[in-house]
Order: structure tokens, then sequence, then C-alpha cells
């Protein structure tokens, strides 16, 4: 069964290490659906949050391959774990028509959306919250007629640590 | 001191005594540093490919790591394949080129190639230098991982500025941190346990190993691991010589030219217990029909191995060496069995068989049992790709770990003559021989004048069939015979579909490859018939120096035993007679 997975990947901060985990991905055959790369407290360490989609077998194997990069620290597969953070951020510019204005706005206000332009046929918006939430803000608005919106993609932090056994880069 | 001068020192400090490569603009640095160098041996090649290969045949037939030097651009470029190589055969090799000064570089300036970039998805790991401080780091951290876990390929790519630059202090580190590299060498315990418990209860229990063993350099532990435990062995291509071909439990090469013992005990066993070995789709034909009564144990030091091509009930990460030892004290003996008796009688009954040859031909599997009475029984024998490969694997007799060395995984050609050319020059004083394809041959045959002129004695032996071997075995099989661009003395006046040797063929075979041999400074001598095989060889092994010997062998001959592709291992064509 083909399943989302979110991989959080923490790396060496060296130079071209997201061009080596996209290409692995590539080279292997899998998509990536979104990948997101930020720096962390540590200069040194560099984290990636990817989004993939695949079987339980496919998700170990990119699992593996990407330990397998020199590079790698640790991956963790946070799909299914209760432990974690995830977040996303979004950009929305919609057209919003001067009679339904007050609805909108009211709606924004319960997902606690911020303001970042109205003009006479638009607004511009931003919103942040677990990705459940963006898909649900995106659903509702839908119908106000969205003219563009980028999304940042997962990203994710561990609340506490449960050390599970496959966390370990060479666990068996 | 400079950048250059820093790179030379940490090759030495890393013990390597040769380098093979090919010089140009963006190395002019190092070459020149390495001008009044002492202790280190550069063999110039003929073409950056050969490097890389003899770079690799130095490696397999050692263990050491094998290095390899280039320009930027075009002497990049040319190592691709061999990089390639060594990553699908996990041999361990470093490249170094040049590549255009750091301020240079992304202006598409005169012979800038992204090295990086292009080796990204063949190398074990990869590096561009941007400034000499880290250059020492590097070195040290390269030829750490080529050479340890599974070994592999390393490329190194350096700028010509940072090996001009000067540095007031250089130390070479002493330790690595690689906190992202860290092969597990030894063997889950609880797995080990659990692994010789599903020995005890097997009946049919079947040792597959492959190239890791070799790797791991574990041939004794298994020997041991045999003679308590008396479980048949099968090898792939790359495990050949990891058990002498002779021991009573070795049952042969598996796979697509496996042998029928070795094919129908894996189709058989109940426990499939893999070392070293990785499911490669030659060894398995369709996956779900490989094994598929036995429980599959693999032991790898390649987490990503395991359960990549098969479902794993056991699986073990860690050196072969060290699981091996203590498998064997948790094991129990085991005596010789029904089952034993069953793969001996299947050895027995299916011997590797080839049709005797009519007087003017010569069958190429009698040129290599003619070789097995008269090489050296240390010898290392390196092989091109093709049936050349394939016969050599089969009638050869492997003796002893490293000394067989083929391009299994990408199947190069051209890997031979200079992967030997590299064996030989690692190992003075043993008798290198490689069985090569007219084919093969000629796609790195200005490595002929390496040998020469360096004094390589590397004993050449050409089994012309003046076809595209393998590709026509496989167009008379699968495709009606249909020669399609596969005869290399088809000519103008040949008809354009040609459907087999005709009594109009041209006569003479371009190039003579005799002549082509004593161009190049070396002895060639031809064997026309059976009977000249046995002395042809006598003479070209008695040669001092470098020698090519060409056989004209039967231009249809096939391999067998062959399992048609994408068929199960039990569809096995057994051959003719
Ligand atoms: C024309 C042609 C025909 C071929 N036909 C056949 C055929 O009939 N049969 C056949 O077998 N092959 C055949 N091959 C070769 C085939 O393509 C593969 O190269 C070969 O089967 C792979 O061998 P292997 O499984 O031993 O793996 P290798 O490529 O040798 O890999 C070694 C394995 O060992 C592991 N390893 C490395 N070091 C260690 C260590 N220290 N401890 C533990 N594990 C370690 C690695 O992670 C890897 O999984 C053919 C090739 C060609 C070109
Ligand atoms: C570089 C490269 N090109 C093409 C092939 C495909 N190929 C595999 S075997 C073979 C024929 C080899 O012919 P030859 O060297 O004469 O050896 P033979 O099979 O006749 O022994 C070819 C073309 C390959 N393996 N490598």
């Amino acid at each position: 069964m083909l399943e989302k997975h979110t991989l959080i990947i923490t790396v060496l901060n060296s130079s071209g290490v997201l061009a080596r985990i996209s290409g692995l991905l590539s080279q292997r055959g899998y998509n990536i659906e979104s990948v997101i790369g930020a720096p962390t407290e540590n200069p040194n360490i560099y984290k990636i949050s990817l989004v993939v989609s695949g079987t339980e077998e496919h998700i170990e194997q990119i699992t593996k391959q990407l330990n397998k990069l020199i590079d790698t620290i640790r991956v963790t597969d946070i799909s299914h774990k209760d432990n974690y953070i995830v977040r996303e951020y979004i950009i929305l510019k919609l057209e919003v028509k001067e009679k339904n204005r007050s609805d909108f706005f009211n709606l924004a206000r319960v997902f606690k959306a911020n303001l970042i332009d109205v003009a006479m046929d638009h607004v511009i918006l931003e919103l942040a919250g677990s990705p459940r939430k963006i898909d649900r803000f995106i659903e509702m608005v839908h119908s106000y007629g969205i003219q563009e919106y980028i999304r940042s993609g997962e990203f994710a932090m561990a609340e506490y640590q449960t050390p599970k056994k496959g966390d370990n880069k060479n666990g068996d | 001191m400079k950048g250059a001068e820093i790179l030379i020192d940490a090759l030495k400090r890393e013990g390597v005594d040769t380098i093979f490569g090919y010089p140009g603009g963006a190395v002019i640095p190092i070459f020149d540093a390495l001008y009044s160098t002492k202790g280190i041996r550069f063999l110039l090649t003929r073409h950056e490919q050969g490097a890389t290969h003899a770079a690799d045949g130095y490696a397999r037939s050692t263990g050491k790591v094998g290095v390899c030097m280039v320009t930027s651009g075009p002497g990049a470029t040319n190592t691709i394949t061999g990089i390639a190589t060594a990553k699908m055969d996990s041999s361990p090799i470093v490249v170094i080129s040049g590549q255009v000064p750091t301020s240079n570089i992304g202006t598409d300036a005169f012979q800038e190639t992204d090295m990086v970039g292009l080796t990204r998805p063949i190398c074990k790991h990869n590096y561009l230098v941007k400034d000499v401080a880290g250059l020492p780091g590097v070195i040290k951290e390269a030829f750490y991982i080529a050479r340890s876990g599974r070994p592999g390929p390393v490329s190194i790519d350096i700028p010509s500025d940072v090996v001009n630059s000067k540095v007031k202090e250089y130390v070479y580190p002493d330790n690595i941190l690689l906190p992202g590299y860290k092969p597990v060498v030894k063997g889950n315990a609880g797995q080990i346990k659990k692994l010789a418990a599903a020995i005890s209860q097997s009946k049919k229990p079947l040792l597959y190993i492959g190239g890791g063993i070799i790797a791991s350099g574990a041939t004794p532990e298994l020997l041991d691991f045999l003679e308590k435990t008396q479980i048949p062995v099968v090898a792939t291509l790359m495990g050949l010589g990891a058990v002498p071909f002779d021991h009573p439990n070795f049952l042969g090469m598996l796979g697509m030219h496996g042998l029928v013992a070795a094919n129908k005990a894996v189709t058989e066993c109940d426990l499939l217990i893999a070392i070293g070995a990785r499911f490669d789709d030659r060894v398995t034909g369709p996956r779900d029909t490989f094994a598929s009564n036995a429980t599959i144990a693999h032991i790898d030091i390649d987490p990503a191995e395991i359960g990549k091509n098969v479902k794993t009930q056991i699986p073990v990460v860690g050196d072969a060496k060290n699981v091996l030892k203590s498998l064997l004290e948790k094991v129990k003996s085991r005596e010789r069995s029904f089952w034993n008796e069953r793969t001996d009688y299947w050895k027995a009954k299916y011997p590797l068989r080839f049709a005797e040859s009519d007087e003017d031909a010569i069958s190429p599997q009698y040129v290599l049992e003619e070789i097995n009475k008269v090489i050296d029984p240390n010898a290392i024998l390196v092989t091109d790709v093709g049936q050349n490969q394939m016969w050599a694997a089969l009638h050869c007799h492997h003796r002893q770990p490293r000394k067989f060395l083929t391009s299994g995984g990408l199947g190069t050609m051209g890997f031979g003559l200079p992967a030997a050319m590299g064996a030989a020059i690692a190992n003075p004083g043993i008798q290198v021989v490689c069985i090569v394809g007219d084919g093969g041959i000629q796609m790195n045959i200005q490595e002929l004048a390496t040998c020469s002129i360096n004094r390589i004695p590397v004993k050449i032996v050409v089994l012309n069939n003046a076809y595209l071997g393998m590709v026509r075995q496989w167009q008379e099989l699968f495709w009606k015979k249909r020669y399609s661009r596969v005869c290399l003395m088809q000519g103008p006046d040949c008809p354009e579909e040609c459907q087999g040797p005709r009594d109009d063929c041209p006569k003479i075979y371009i190039p003579d490859l005799v002549k082509v041999a004593e161009a190049n400074g070396m002895r060639g001598f031809r064997a026309n018939t059976q009977a000249e095989v046995p002395n042809t060889l006598r003479k070209g092994l008695a040669e001092e120096g470098p020698v090519l010997m060409e056989f004209s062998i039967k231009r249809e001959e096939n391999v067998f035993p062959m399992v048609s592709a994408g068929k199960p291992l039990t569809d096995i064509i057994i051959g003719e007679k």
C-alpha cells in the first residue's frame, strides 16, 4: 500500500548535502513530495524534512539508503509517531469579494491566520500549523477563489525522545 | 608547504606505493611535486579508463586502496566507467582529479566538468576540496571510507589553486570524525543465536557466498565453518575463490550461468544462508521463485542490502569474518546427511560439459582446461566480460581468494587488460593471466603499450570468435538468430541480414592481433587448431614479459548451462551433447 511518510534526516552541514539526498531518491526511482532543509542550533548540523510516498518496503529501503550516505547522522520516520510536533507554513492569495469579506475574516480568525495584505480584489494571508490544519484551511477557503498559494512543506521536532529500534543508524 | 606537496605526503602516509594516471593542465602542480618524489611509483597509462581499472585491479588483488590521478574535464570524465565498475563490485579505489581554480568554478571554464555531480550516483563518497587547509582531512577520510565497511570508490576533486596555495603548518590528522559513518562489524548476538538454532533445525541448509567473504578475508573462518557443519556451499561469480574449487562441499557457481547442482540446491534448500552476497538478478532470476522453500538468513556489512531484493527472516548486519567466528562458537556440529548425498549426486550427475572440437576450430573451454594444467597455482586470473568471462568462471580452477578478478556488477568490457596490469604491478613475481574476447581486448587495447614499456608481464589470452559472442548467443537463443551487428568481420560485402558464418566470410580478421602485440613491443602467438593449443600456451606462459596469445575459437560456441533471462533457476538449458 502506498502511504505518505515524513522522514527527518539529520545530516552534517556539508556542501552539496541536499543534492546528495535528492539525487539518491531520484536515482532509486522515488518521488519526493516535499523537502525542506535548514540549519539547526548546531552550525555543523542540518535537518531535512522529507515527505515521500511508498510502500512499507520502499520506505525501509529509502531509510537505509539515506542512512548509508556518509553525511547522514540519523534518519527518523515520524509518520506513525505521536511524540512529534509537525508544522507547515502557507502563504495564500485569495480573491475575496466585498460582499463575503466579513465571513472570510471570521474564518481567518478562527484559524488564527494572519493577514498580510488586503486589497480591493484580493487578500494575502499566512498561516502556520499542523499539515492537517493547513489542508483544512485550504479546503475551507476554496470557495472564495484561490489565486495562488505556496506551502513550506512539513518540518518537525521531537517533543520528547523515545529511543526506538530502527532509529539507530546501524541497528538491525 | 604547498597543497601539492601536502597531497603527496598524505598519500605516502596512507601507504600508497603506486598511482595510476594521466596528466593535464589542472594537475601539473601535483605532477611537478611527483617529479622528484621517491617511494611512489607512477604508472602512466594510455587512457584514464585504463588507469581507473588498473587501480581497481590493484585493489581487488591486494585489498589495499588503489589510487588513480587524472586531470580535470576530459581526464575526469574518462574515469567514470572505471568508478562505476568499482562501485558495483565494492572495490576500494580513490580517484583524484584536478579541477579548474575555485574562482572559475561554475563559469564553464576551460576543461571544467562538475566531477562531484558526475560521480555522486556512482561512488561511495566524493569531495570537492575548496581550500588547502581541508586537504589533509579529506585524504584521510577518503582512504578510510574507501577501505572500511563495504568498500567502494571515493572521488576527490581538487582545484588547481588549492594545490598551488601554501600553508605554514601542515599536520596530518590522526583521527577521523565521521559521526554519520560507523560500519557495524560485530553481528547482533541474538540474531546469531537464532541463526545457529535455525541451522540445527534445518534438514537442507545451504550457504550462498559472495564477494563479501573475499572483502572480509573470511575464507579461513568459512572453511572451519564448513568443516564443523558440512553444509553444502554455492558461490556467486564474485565469490569464486572464497572456497577452493575442489572443496568437497562446493557445488560451484549459481545463477544464470551457474552449475546445475548449485541451482538445484538453491531451489530445494530449506535454509539459505547468504554471506556477503547481494541477491543480484543474474543470480536469483524472478525473485519470488528464488529459494522459495527456504528460510533466508543474510549476513552482510551493508544494512541496505538486507531485505532489498528478497525478504529475509534472519538478518545479521556485520563483517563476514567476525560474524562467522561468533557463529562458529554457537553452531552445533552437523554430520553429513542425505542432503549432502543428494547435492553430491547432482554434482556427479551434471558436471560441466562441452563438445570436443573438430580438428579446425578450437573449443574455448578446452583452452581454459589446458590453462588449468600449465598455469601457476598461485596465479591471478583476470577476465573481461562476455562469454570469455563465463567460460573462465566455470572452467578455470579457482583456488584462493583475490585470485579471480572480474567485472560482475557493471559487466564492463575493456576491464580485463588494464585490471590485469594493475594486479601485476601490485603482485610482482606472481603470474597474471588475462582472459579476454576479441571485442573486449579492443576496448582498452592502448594499454598493451603500457604493459610493454613498463615490462608488466601480463599473459593475455584472447579467445577470438570474431563475434561479440555473448550478445550473439542471446540473439541465437532468444532472437531467432538475427545476428544484428555482432560480427566483428562484417563489412560492406557481407549480407546485411547474416545468420552465421558462411563460406564467403572475409578470410582475415582485422586487426591482426599478433601484429598489434608485436607493434606494441610484445610477443604474439596464434593457435588456429586444437592441436596447437597446449604448445601455444606453454610458449606464451614461458615468456618473461607481457605476451598475447590468440586462439581462434569456434565461432558459434555457447556458454552453458544457462537459465533464460526472466526464468526461474529450475529452467536450465544444459547445452549440447
Ligand atoms: C555476463 C555476465 C553474466 C553473469 N552471470 C552470473 C551468474 O550466472 N552467476 C553469478 O553469481 N553472477 C553472475 N554475474 C555477476 C552478477 O552480475 C553480480 O555481479 C554478482 O552476482 C554479485 O555477486 P555478489 O552477490 O557476491 O555481490 P558483490 O557485488 O560481490 O557484493 C558483495 C556483497 O558483500 C557485502 N560485503 C562487503 N564486504 C563485506 C564484509 N566485510 N562482510 C560482509 N559482507 C560484506 C556487500 O555489502 C555486498 O552485499 C554475471 C555478470 C556478467 C557480466
Ligand atoms: C562497455 C560495454 N559495452 C557493451 C557491453 C555489452 N556486451 C556484453 S558481452 C558483449 C560481447 C563481448 O564480446 P567479446 O569481447 O568478443 O567477448 P565474447 O563474449 O565473444 O567472449 C557485449 C557487447 C558491455 N558489457 N560493456
